[in-house]
């Protein structure tokens, strides 16, 4: 049995002291094609960004397998689209790792630009400005520097949203792909037919773990209908969470409970 | 035509030394200039050729109207507002803009206010719009050495620079590097300004380094040209401002600007990707 490619320890993430993903514990094998599918606002886009570490966790830990290389496609880019570059300028982004600063591109890096950009099919595009890019040639696009990076493991945050579904088709053909290669990949996803489809794992998420394995298991009528009760909403005077007796922590607790106030000074000072 | 262009600046010496001063800025400030347009700061730019105010206001208290301390006083105050500023922003639900406004209005009134309790309103006028006819070696080795920084430390951080304002949040998810980016890149706006404040002084030496950029922008759609053509509207705002303030008798540093300004103007209407290219050149399209 190899080392798993990630690792949740007991994770919580979240913003201002309100959880997004709650204690979330568990181990993704190396190799594996994971979905993770819930509602909105259901922590999944905030998952991925404590993996990739843009995000530091409130408690507990994410553990990325020693010496993985990690490639990240987020839901909402920071792209400035505006900013005069050309595709072949945004796809070298993703050689980031290799040449960082200073390092120069070699003639191999430029073929690997290329081929990277004839398997999402924009072959051609290299000196496109990139304000003149529709919305799903840019996805693409940030495919190709998904694939530049060469990662082992790979984070791809609703990659299908405004893709035509040929394009679609392409993508999940890469993904497949991927997985062949041994590559770790994790997708958020909104299309339940299309996980069912191609994805063998799914994390089903509703700020907690409500599923977690087999994709037909995980997406169970059942599952689903727990996670669609989800309530979306923060509560500012939610009690603090006391999961673990003995170590309270400083972060609210979603649903309010009986005792708020007693619970509220309680952990205050343990807090302190 | 010779008597025109050249003479003024074989003959003169005060003309050498403010074409000198001149074109060393441009070399700096321009491309420094085109980064804060794209990354949409423009107004930081001005707003931090006030801040500096204050700085060069209290060298100008204890040691009058002196370079060396001016220049270190505005550094230092410079520095403080772009960090703190950034700080504010990048650590806080603050965005630069409103940061950027608290610091560098504070920041004005005292600067106002320090200069008023030793000055007359000449000196002010100094201090704000600048004396390029009147650069003694002491600026121009400044200048120099502030043009050598800047053109080394983008030449170094290019590519981080681009990173940064391309696609932010994929360089923090593959490097640490955006953060000292960032204040690195503000580091040497404040560099420039303070060089140019001698010159232009504090208001107007963001003129030299935001008008080229602006105009660059309507000519070209890749950052490095981009900087080319900002150096280049710069110098040549320089060379025509310097003979339009020498034949006219008109203050230099508003004539550099008003000329610059003036290419901006014409940018807009007949650059490549300018008003009439854009909006009156419909009529043929290609088929796909």
């Amino acid at each position: 049995m190899s080392e798993p490619a990630l690792v949740f320890d007991d994770l919580t993430l979240g913003y201002n002291s309100h959880p997004a993903v709650h204690h979330l514990s568990g181990a993704v094998e190396r190799g594996a094609l994971m979905a993770v599918v819930g509602p909105n606002g259901s922590g999944k886009s905030t998952l991925m960004k404590g993996i990739v570490g843009v995000l530091d966790p409130m408690e507990g830990a994410v553990r990325v397998g020693k010496g993985l290389r990690t490639a990240y496609l987020p839901q909402q880019s920071e792209i400035d689209r505006s900013f005069p570059a050309r595709v072949l300028d945004l796809v070298r982004l993703g050689l980031w790792r290799e040449r960082g600063l200073l390092g120069r591109y070699t003639r191999h890096d430029g073929e690997r630009l290329r081929q990277a950009l004839s398997a999402v099919g924009l072959s051609g595009f290299e000196n496109r400005a990139i304000d003149t890019l529709s919305g799903g040639q840019m996805q693409r696009a940030l495919f190709a520097r998904v694939l530049v990076q060469d990662a082992d493991l790979i984070l791809l945050d609703e990659p299908f949203n405004a893709v035509d579904a040929k394009t679609i088709g392409d993508l999940i053909g890469l993904i497949e792909h991927w997985q062949g290669e041994r590559r770790t990949v994790i997708v958020v996803a909104h299309d339940l037919e299309l996980v069912r489809a191609h994805f063998p794992t799914t994390l089903l998420l509703a700020r907690k773990e409500i599923a977690w394995g087999n994709t037909v298991d995980a997406l169970s009528p059942d599952n689903l209908f727990r996670a669609r009760r989800f309530n979306e909403a923060w509560s500012e005077n939610a009690p603090w969470c006391e999961e673990h007796a003995g170590h309270a922590h400083g972060h609210d607790h979603p649903e309010i409970g009986k005792g708020a106030q007693a619970a509220l000074s309680q952990s205050h000072k343990g807090a302190a | 035509m010779y008597e025109f262009l050249v003479a003024p600046f074989v003959e003169f010496g005060f003309m050498q030394r403010a074409l000198t001063g001149s074109l060393l800025l441009s070399l700096s400030s321009c491309p420094v200039g085109v980064f804060l347009m794209l990354r949409r700061m423009s107004l930081t730019g001005d707003a931090m050729a006030h801040a500096i105010l204050p700085g060069a206001a209290v060298g100008f208290l204890f040691f009058g109207l002196q370079i060396l301390p001016m220049t270190i006083g505005g550094l230092v105050v410079g520095m403080v507002v772009a960090l703190g500023a950034g700080a504010v922003s990048r650590f806080t639900v603050q965005k630069e803009d409103a940061s950027m406004a608290a610091f560098y209005l504070i920041s004005l009134a005292l600067g106002v206010l320090i200069v008023s309790l030793r000055g007359t309103s000449v000196d002010l006028m100094h201090v704000l719009f600048g004396t390029v006819l009147a650069l003694n070696n002491e600026a121009l080795a400044l200048i120099a050495s502030i043009a050598a920084i800047t053109i080394a430390t983008l030449g170094i951080f290019w590519r981080g620079l681009v990173a940064e304002c391309l696609d932010p949040l994929f360089l923090r998810s593959v490097s640490r590097i955006g953060t000292p980016v960032h204040f690195i890149f503000l580091a040497l706006v404040v560099l420039n300004l303070v060089g140019g404040f001698q010159a232009l002084g504090t208001l107007l030496s963001v003129g030299l380094m935001m008008l080229p950029a602006a105009a660059a922008r309507f000519w070209t759609v890749r950052v490095e040209p981009m900087c080319v053509v900002a150096l280049a509207i710069g110098m040549l705002s320089c060379v025509a401002g310097l003979l339009i303030s020498y034949h006219f008798s008109l203050p230099s540093g508003p004539a550099i600007i008003l000329s610059a300004g003036t290419i901006y103007l014409a940018s807009i209407l007949i650059g490549t990707r300018g008003v009439v290219l854009t909006r009156y050149h419909r009529h043929r399209h290609r088929t796909a």
